[in-house]
């Protein structure tokens, strides 16, 4: 009997070219034609590299992924993988993958065994070592462990739907990140998407915005958001100049790689900077923005319609040399950083009959017109270095004098082979050069440039409603780290209302005011106190001076403390109440006459009348939120405005609604409060239950987060005090406020406690 | 305080660079023995120059570094008690007004605003000095001449002068020299080579660019002078600089890093 599927011709039985190669095809007893066709090749790439135990070895291992029952893909990947493997880290690592092959085999995992097996050299290759690749392993291994499961209500095991996307990526994680920072990436999938099969596959494909910020942050090398400030400093300091820095992602374009420049948007400049010629990364930013900064100080647009795309490229190279010739002037530390990153040519790496030159000569050229020590002997080349310094040597020289002694360059050292296909490219790249957009002016549009992008003039955007969305981080508890820019914040003023309402909330409690009036009498500011009895003081006080001299006479011992000193006691306090406007301050409060809102307005009127009273500085600002997407803080009053009808209407409008995202508000309250000068900032926040959002399952999330902000905020020098509402606040508010923290069991009293607390507080 | 005028007197020229016709004016304004307020930055020369200024018309230098716990009696004077009873012990600016000198109240805005208020009678036409608790007038000596210097760089609302203290005096303003100027007189205090002062005052240059971006104030030319002077000892330029000019002016590690690298780069 005959089956239609199978193959005329069995692999197995396929002829080898080599004997030996055929007893090989016996051993790995396979069926696949794929395999058959490739097999005598990887064999004798195998040869080369294995001893005659490792080819046993590999061959073993070959022929056990041919029977997983996975089909030929395995297989094949592991043959013409492995040697490059092999090479790059040892062959001793067979055993921990094969083990991991195994392991993956016996999960529900097997469909994941190609694409590990396809890039393992790619990965290997970028480790360099044994334990690294072990640790790759031990991190793939948590990976499925972790990410395989079952799903409730169904009988089956679900295989990990980002290993295979994961192993895709390898090679690219590998190249940016340390084994570390992929651990930790891969760490924040599992965390954060480990029950939700569409955006793990997203995550672990790089496509979702939050896995590509958390690769950001975990890359190697020196970040640009790490220095930014510094590089601001830099600018100002050194080089009088504040242009904006815009930073490219350096990550994310493998064809295209980005160069930096600058345009009336400011200084383009790339992410991250790894060390490199023991430049250290910010040292590298810094010949970036000294390279941009020169030429727009000294360089000036040419016309360049005439020009050929060489001469333009030699224009190119002189006028950077003169630039940093200048820099270099005018800071001789330069020097060091770009003599250590300009690329120093061999003067023979090019061979003028085969290949193109242009750029190695011109490269060699660059370095040379910076480097005096460059021991170039071409004697072209040592002309114009000398012509080329003969020209700065007396002043800045300009850009139309480098120009023409480019041309001239130029024209003399032409070669027929310029124009080949075959550009000698090695060496010739300077990394800290910009790519010289601002050198050139078209007057026409030319045929070969590209000019459609002229049409594509963005729509005019609408006039923006309200504020853009400051994004704030979230503090992640599990793993102890930020959630990079996570929470976007929408600040606005608060809409208006009827400030009567709040005038006769006001009336109502007279009797209260009248109380706390006399309170605050005691606590207005006396700026000067008399210290009396001193023995050392700025002032004779008579009294006691009198009354010495009496004793001094009649044959007593005098009291010495004849003198008193002044003493200022001013009040310095800055506060801004951080108002919790969530859905359940909706809630009728227990006697059922009022909502919890209602008394909380009453009480807020009445704290900014007393705070008002005794001159604090201070701000009202309420917020709730609906997802971390959208956190809603609402202006009622700032510190500069006055306690007057536009505030007690917008605090009369006071609505509630959503969720307690508190984190994300106190962080904002926070960073006005930092930027006042005060002695002591307060932050008091008045809130009717725990943080809590509708897209965080987790109670003990947003309560770290909370904690984490109050830490923070302790840090810039304010002091967050929590008046809370909620009688089973104890379980929870010490643990995010310490011990700054009261709870109200009777609300009804809130209006008259928050002034008092407030009283007692900045005593 | 004893009445010996040549105690008060400066008898050695002490080095001053005039930026500008600063010089001609003081001396006119001596002339007419106007009051004169000196403004200007932190360590820019603001005493140097009323130093010279003394030194050239003659006169005794009577100078009061104010704080903010100095009160009025720390100007005028006090009762001290004495087994017999009590003695008058004259104040500085009491001192200076008796006996004729130049009375220097440095950084005058530090002192609370009520001490300032007592130097009134003596900046207009009266020049006078009431002592109240003695009940003595002054009628201040013709040679008698009011000086104050402060900073308007200080940030704080508080620390200004009222317009009645301002209005009654004549005022320069200071404030560091351009490059060349500033080389010339680091070179002519300390000795050092034109060369390596001109590079001293390039890193303080960069530091004054930062003023207002974390940094209240630039590197003054005194700690430029100090920079020279460790130099000029024999200390490693860059060491010096990054003791005296980069170390003292900040805390902030950005600001640090950025002028550690402004040394470097011009010292390389």
């Amino acid at each position: 009997m005959t089956t239609g599927i199978r193959p005329v011709t069995d692999a197995r039985k396929r002829p080898m070219m080599h004997p030996q190669v055929q007893t090989y095809w016996h051993e790995v007893d396979c069926g696949f034609p794929p395999v058959a066709d490739v097999f005598e090749e990887c064999v004798y790439e195998a040869l080369a590299v294995f001893s005659r135990e490792q080819m046993k070895a590999y061959l073993e291992a070959a022929r056990v992924l041919g029977k997983l029952g996975r089909g030929p893909e395995p297989m094949l990947a592991f043959l013409e993988e492995w040697p490059s493997v092999v090479t790059a880290v040892g062959a001793d690592v067979l055993t921990p993958v094969m083990d991991f092959v195994r392991a993956m085999q016996k999960s529900p995992n097997g469909k994941a065994i190609a694409p590990f097996l396809q890039t393992l050299a790619a990965v290997a290759r970028r480790l360099q070592s044994a334990e690294q690749l072990q640790f790759y392993i031990d991190i793939a291994r948590d990976l499925m462990v972790r990410t395989t499961g079952s799903i409730h209500g169904h009988h089956t095991t679900f295989p990990s739907p980002g290993l295979p996307e994961f192993f895709a990526q390898a090679p690219f994680l590998a190249k940016l990140l340390s084994m570390a920072g992929v651990k930790n990436w891969v760490e924040y999938g599992i965390r954060n998407y480990g029950n939700h099969p569409e955006r793990q596959v997203e995550y672990f494909q790089l496509k979702s915005a939050d896995s590509r910020a958390v690769l950001q942050r975990e890359r190697h090398g020196t970040l640009f958001a790490d220095v930014e400030r510094q590089l601001d400093l830099y600018l100002r300091a050194l080089w009088c100049d504040s242009d904006t820095l815009v930073p490219y992602s350096t990550a994310f374009d493998e064809i295209r790689k980005p160069i930096p420049y600058y345009d009336k948007l400011g200084l383009r400049v790339p992410d991250v900077f790894d060390d490199a010629q023991g430049v250290a990364g910010l040292d590298r930013y810094r010949a970036v923005l000294a390279h941009m900064i020169g030429h727009r100080r000294w360089s000036k647009p040419q016309i360049a319609d005439n020009w050929s795309p060489f001469q333009r490229m030699a224009v190119e190279f002189f006028e950077d040399c003169r630039i940093e010739n200048l820099l270099m002037r005018e800071y001789p530390g330069l020097r060091r950083i770009f003599l250590a990153l300009h690329p120093k040519p061999v003067e023979d790496a090019c061979d003028p009959e085969t290949t193109s030159c242009l750029r190695h000569r011109l490269a060699m050229l660059s370095r040379a017109l910076i480097d005096p020590d460059h021991g170039y002997a071409d004697t072209d080349l040592l002309t114009f270095a000398g012509r080329f310094h003969e020209l700065i040597a007396a002043g800045e020289s300009s850009t139309d004098e480098i120009a023409t002694l480019a041309l001239s360059y130029v024209a003399k050292t032409r070669r027929q082979s310029d124009q080949l296909a075959k550009v000698h490219f090695d060496d010739t790249v300077v990394d800290y050069r910009d790519d010289n957009r601002q050198l050139w002016r078209f007057i026409e549009e030319g045929d070969e440039e590209e000019a459609f992008d002229e049409e594509r003039r963005l729509e005019q955007n609408k006039e923006p409603q309200g504020l853009p969305p400051r994004h704030y981080h979230e503090w992640d508890y599990q793993s102890q780290t930020y959630r990079p820019d996570w929470v976007s914040l929408y600040e606005a003023l608060h809409p208006s209302g009827n400030p009567a309402v709040i005038d006769r909330l006001l009336a109502k409690h007279a009797a209260l005011a009248k109380r706390l009036k006399r309170l605050l009498d005691l606590l207005k500011p006396q700026d000067k106190v008399r210290i009396r009895y001193q023995e050392d003081g700025t002032e004779l006080d008579l009294d006691v001076a009198i009354r010495s001299l009496i004793d001094f006479k009649g044959g007593a011992t005098p009291d010495p403390r004849i003198n008193m000193s002044h003493r200022t006691d001013g009040r310095d306090i800055t506060v801004m109440l951080l108002l919790d406007l969530s859905e359940s301050l909706n809630e009728k409060i227990a006697d059922g006459s009022q909502t919890i809102l209602e008394l909380s307005q009453e009480a807020v009127s009445l704290l900014a009348w007393s705070i008002e009273a005794l001159g604090d500085p201070f701000a009202i600002a309420g917020f709730h939120s609906d997802t971390r997407h959208e956190v809603r803080y609402h202006h009622i009053k700032g510190f500069s405005e006055g306690w007057d009808d536009a505030v007690k209407g917008r605090l009369a409008a006071m609505e509630a609604g959503w969720s307690t995202r508190m984190g994300a508000a106190l962080r904002h309250a926070g960073h006005y409060l930092s930027a006042r000068k005060a002695d002591k900032k307060i932050l008091l926040l008045l809130t009717d239950g725990e943080p809590a959002d509708i897209d965080v399952a987790d109670p003990q999330h947003l309560r770290a987060d909370a904690k984490k902000a109050v830490e923070e905020l302790a840090t810039k020098g304010v002091t967050t005090f929590c008046l809370s509402l909620d009688p089973k606040a104890d379980e929870y508010v010490r643990d995010i406020f310490g011990n700054r923290y009261e709870v109200l069991d009777r609300i009804e009293r809130l209006p008259e406690k928050l002034p008092m607390l407030y009283m007692a507080l900045t005593k | 305080m004893t009445t010996d005028k040549e105690q008060y007197k400066v008898h050695k020229e002490p080095f001053y660079q005039a930026q500008g016709k600063e010089v001609v004016l003081y001396e006119a304004a001596y002339a007419a023995r106007l009051p004169v307020m000196v403004k200007g930055p932190t360590g820019c020369g603001k005493s140097r120059f009323v130093e010279y200024m003394a030194w050239k018309l003659g006169k005794p230098l009577i100078t009061v570094a104010c704080n903010e716990d100095m009160t009025a009696s720390d100007l005028v004077g006090r009762y001290l008690l004495e087994a017999n009873g009590t003695r008058w012990l004259d104040g500085p600016l009491t001192t200076a007004a008796r006996i004729g000198a130049i009375c220097y109240l440095d950084e005058i805005v530090e002192a609370r605003q009520d001490t300032t208020v007592v130097i009134h009678p003596l900046t207009d036409h009266r020049r006078t000095l009431p002592l109240d608790k003695k009940g003595e007038l002054i009628e201040a000596h013709p040679d008698f001449q009011l000086v104050i210097s402060y900073n308007p760089g200080y940030q704080s609302l508080m620390k200004d002068l009222k317009q009645s203290t301002k209005q009654r005096f004549t005022a320069f303003d200071f404030d560091y020299p351009e490059a060349t100027l500033e080389t010339q007189i680091i070179a002519r205090e300390t000795g050092l080579d034109e060369a390596t002062s001109a590079k001293l005052v390039k890193i303080g240059q960069t530091a004054r660019n930062l003023k207002g971006h974390g940094l209240d104030e630039g590197i003054s030319t005194r700690l430029i002078v100090y920079a020279a002077t460790l130099i000029k000892n024999g200390v490693d330029p860059k060491d010096a600089c990054r003791m005296a000019m980069a170390r003292p002016i900040t805390d902030d590690s950005d600001i640090r890093a950025t002028l550690d690298h402004a040394i470097d780069a011009t010292f390389a």
